[in-house]
């Protein structure tokens, strides 16, 4: 008899989420949201490197 | 023949009319420039080449999942790797497109006859939206089952899900690792070319005197020839 390979450990699917209104957003989602408009923001502020002259 | 005659016989040729329309899609020097005007000296000018540096990884690691096919990543550690580089590629690619698109809609870049450049950018998206939720269909676990019955009554409320079936896995794997990108592959191709041929757009103020005379006749900018 073949026996078939450990499966691997489940993903626990308890992530927390935020109502507000209709609006309903897993923490993750928020957190990678929140973390665009930062580096949006961060690519409008920090300065670019350039060659000196 | 002569030389003459020769070259005659060639720009008629049928290959000689596709290089040159090629040729002419984009200015001369202008496939892989090595320069750049000033203002792209910004973080912001980066993301879209990392959207397309993200597709290249996406497209890699999916021809790789391709040969354990959709289950490998259950069974195999291997499988599990390229399957979660795979996966972090496509958010990498979602997330680069997205801040790539912010920072375009907030510096209007369809100024400058680039209408078209901003569309083909827009149905890139959609279509990339459309690949990845077929993705979603296929990782043959319980997630993949309940995604692929809410699509099936969101889109069956609509009427469009007469023309296909999200439950229907055969045609799901299809339309993720064949048709869809394809779709995307002439989208990007199409938008990376009309970005060459145009140029990058300049900030509000910087344009060049013609572009800036076409929106002022146009008032779709409130830049002008500074």
């Amino acid at each position: 008899m073949v026996s078939s390979p450990p499966l691997p450990p489940a993903i626990p699917l308890d992530a927390g989420f935020v109502h507000w209104g209709f609006v309903n957003l897993s923490v993750p989602n928020i957190i990678v949201i929140v973390a665009m408009l930062v580096v949006f923001v961060l690519a409008l502020v920090v300065p670019f490197p350039q060659d000196r002259p | 023949m002569s030389a003459a005659e020769e070259q005659a016989g060639e720009n008629r040729s049928w290959s000689s009319a596709v290089v040159r329309w090629v040729s002419g899609l984009v200015p001369r020097g202008q496939w892989l420039p090595d320069r750049q005007p000033g203002y792209v000296a910004s973080w912001i000018y980066v993301f879209g080449v990392s959207a397309l540096a993200s597709l290249v990884l996406v497209i890699a690691s999916g021809l790789v999942l391709t040969v354990g096919g959709v289950t490998w990543w259950h069974t195999s550690s291997l499988g599990h790797f390229v399957n979660s580089l795979h996966l972090w590629s496509v958010e990498f690619f979602f997330a680069t497109m997205v801040i790539h698109l912010w920072g375009k809609f907030v510096m209007a870049s369809w100024r400058g006859g680039r209408g078209l450049t901003w569309l083909t950018g827009a149905f890139s998206f959609f279509v990339s939206i459309g690949t990845a939720f077929t993705g979603y269909l296929i990782q043959t676990n319980f997630d993949s089952q309940w995604i692929s019955t809410q699509a099936k009554d969101g889109l069956n409320s609509t009427g469009v899900g007469s023309q296909f079936n999200v439950m229907d896995f055969g045609q799901m794997v299809l339309y993720h690792v064949a048709l869809l990108p394809l779709g995307v592959l002439v989208m990007v191709g199409l938008h990376v070319v009309l970005v060459r041929r145009r140029g990058v757009v300049p900030p509000f103020g910087a344009e060049p005197p013609a572009e800036a005379g076409v929106e002022a006749v146009s008032g779709s900018s409130e830049g002008g020839v500074k």
